[in-house]
């Protein structure tokens, strides 16, 4: 594929994060974690609680920094103050919580914020906001309050705050987590068009996946390690082992392999309800 | 129910007084109040109640509207009206037991009432043409000379956006805390004054830690989205300084010189 040719937008080298405490001994939550990213990328990491995930997150846009090991964004390491900015703006970061991450009374005024701080000029940011709206579409919510849009419309204006700064690469953290689901499908239909039409890189964490499905690749992580990565197809198809680290596949992956169990011969990697038709169809053709 | 409260009531209509620049009204409404202030007698309240009555007209803002924000205030009017009635020396024309009512009274009670009321009609003027964003905005700007003296200006300003910004959400919070409690059987209605309060700690518990949790992502959140202080920042809505402006300051200093000259003369 014509992505993996460039030079890896993030590369994440031997990474290991120790949250310090004073009352207990410390917490290792990432124990050398290897990862790069390909331009154009859309990458998703799944795993349960507490298995790393939010913290890897954070390590891509600076807000934490590494225990050992280096996290470079564009080439930049993360580890250097001066430029903290720069890396901030390459890899943006849209987070699980709606409400908190919204910082004006008005739509228009909290997707302008980032490129405020980024010192643009004012005529620069009018087109910005009205692209990075288009794009969620929510140009027609440009003058409301956020407090009155539904919990997937202010994850959608968050997203658009992100890419009104210009991102070559956006990072989301649970992004769905408390949303419902036509609120979620919102939001995953918003990353996909960014991703699939736009180019930027998508980081997408979460515990959900069905969103898994349509990545090029999928990471899983368990205890501040990654345990497994591969095409969704790759990954599904290990229902036994992801079972075992607690975590759900697909409900179709699932069925596939419940039948399969009962001696019906389905694939192992089936990944979407239209897939499970055609093979049931295929089987039944046949018989 | 909590969510009907609207802060600083702002009644757009898109008139040439909405669309003033918040520094002009601001510094507007400072003029009018220095010069409510400087009046000693009636024949000026012409002039305050002509201006009033122009501003009012030109925001498009029904005087009933205006009229209303001066309920919540009567009891204070009444208060001070009574006070300056019984408590000024002079010719007396009602006397009951140790109650004495003058004419001296009189006059002071509703020369005091009146200015408290084009005191409020006047600043609530400016709450009403203004959103709470451009108020803002101006009181940044209107304070950014004093940066050098060390007044925090932008810091000062981002703390009342995101105060603005986090009223609904906290005022929503709080509703369904409530009814959280209310569920499992607290009693928020009920008893003396001091167990009213008492009911109020399981509520403002779950509050405060929810609260310090916001703050939390809110500055992980705009961090990531570069900010860093006030320094370097632009904004995509500059000020602009009109001709209606001008035309609005000049208007106001009218009004002052017409203060001044029936002060003094």
């Amino acid at each position: 594929m014509e992505m993996n040719q460039q030079k890896p937008i993030i590369e994440v080298k031997g990474l290991t994060f120790e949250y310090r405490s004073h009352d207990e001994a410390d917490l290792i939550a990432l124990k050398e974690v290897t990862l790069n990213v390909s331009k154009g990328e859309h990458l998703v990491v799944i795993g349960h609680n507490g298995s790393g995930k939010s913290t890897l997150a954070k390590h891509l846009n600076a807000l934490l920094l590494p225990t050992a090991g280096t996290v470079l964004v564009a080439g930049m390491d993360t580890k250097k103050q001066e430029l903290l900015w720069e890396i901030r703006q390459t890899a943006g970061m849209v987070f699980q919580n709606p409400d908190n991450q919204i910082v004006a009374t008005i739509v228009e005024e909290d997707v302008a914020f980032g490129p405020e701080n980024l010192g643009i000029d004012p005529a620069e940011i009018g087109i910005r906001v009205t692209n990075a709206l288009h794009r969620v579409d929510m140009s027609d919510y440009r003058h409301k309050a956020p407090h009155l849009l539904s919990g997937g419309q202010k994850q959608r204006i968050a997203i658009a705050g992100v890419i009104a700064m210009k991102p070559a690469c956006i990072i989301f953290d649970e992004p769905t987590a408390m949303l419902d689901p036509s609120g979620r499908r919102e939001v995953v239909n918003a990353i996909r068009n960014l991703n699939r039409e736009e180019g930027i890189t998508v980081i997408h964490i979460t515990h959900f996946m069905e969103e898994a499905v349509e990545a090029h690749r999928v990471v899983v992580m368990e205890d501040g390690q990654l345990v497994m990565q591969g095409t969704p197809r790759e990954v599904f198809a290990r229902v036994d082992e992801l079972k075992a680290l607690g975590l759900d596949v697909p409900q179709m992956t699932d069925l596939a392999a419940e039948l399969r169990s009962e001696g019906i011969d389905l694939p192992e990697d089936v990944l979407t309800v239209e897939e499970m038709v055609n093979h049931l169809c295929q089987l039944k053709s046949k018989n | 129910m909590l969510k009907d409260i609207t802060i600083g009531q702002h009644y757009p209509t898109g008139s040439l007084i909405h669309r003033l620049d918040p520094r002009t009204k601001i510094i507007g409404t400072f003029v009018f109040m220095a010069g409510l202030f400087m009046i000693r007698d009636f024949k000026a309240y012409l002039v305050v109640m002509a201006l009033l009555l122009m501003v009012i007209t030109g925001s498009k803002v029904p005087l009933r509207y205006v009229l209303k924000g001066l309920r919540p205030l009567m009891v204070l009017i009444m208060v001070t009206f009574f006070i300056n009635l019984f408590m000024t020396r002079g010719t007396v024309f009602f006397q009951l037991g140790p109650v004495n009512m003058t004419w001296e009274g009189l006059r002071q009670g509703v020369f005091m009432a009146l200015r408290l009321i084009f005191l409020i009609m006047g600043t609530s003027m400016l709450t009403l043409t203004t959103s709470p964003i451009t108020l803002t905005d101006g009181i940044e700007h209107l304070l950014n000379p004093l940066k050098r003296v060390g007044v925090p200006a932008h810091e000062l300003a981002m703390m009342m956006t995101i105060a603005l910004r986090f009223i609904p959400t906290l005022l929503e919070e709080t509703d369904k805390i409530m009814k959280a409690q209310m569920a499992r059987g607290a009693d928020f209605e009920s008893g003396n004054l001091i167990h009213r309060a008492q009911s109020l700690v399981p509520l403002l518990v779950p509050l405060f830690i929810s609260s310090f949790r916001r703050a939390d992502d809110l500055a992980m959140a705009m961090e990531a989205r570069c900010y860093r202080g006030g320094e370097n920042r632009t904004r995509m809505k500059a000020l602009k300084w009109q001709q209606a402006d001008a035309a609005g300051l000049v208007l106001m200093s009218a009004f002052m010189g017409i203060m001044l000259w029936l002060r003094w003369y």
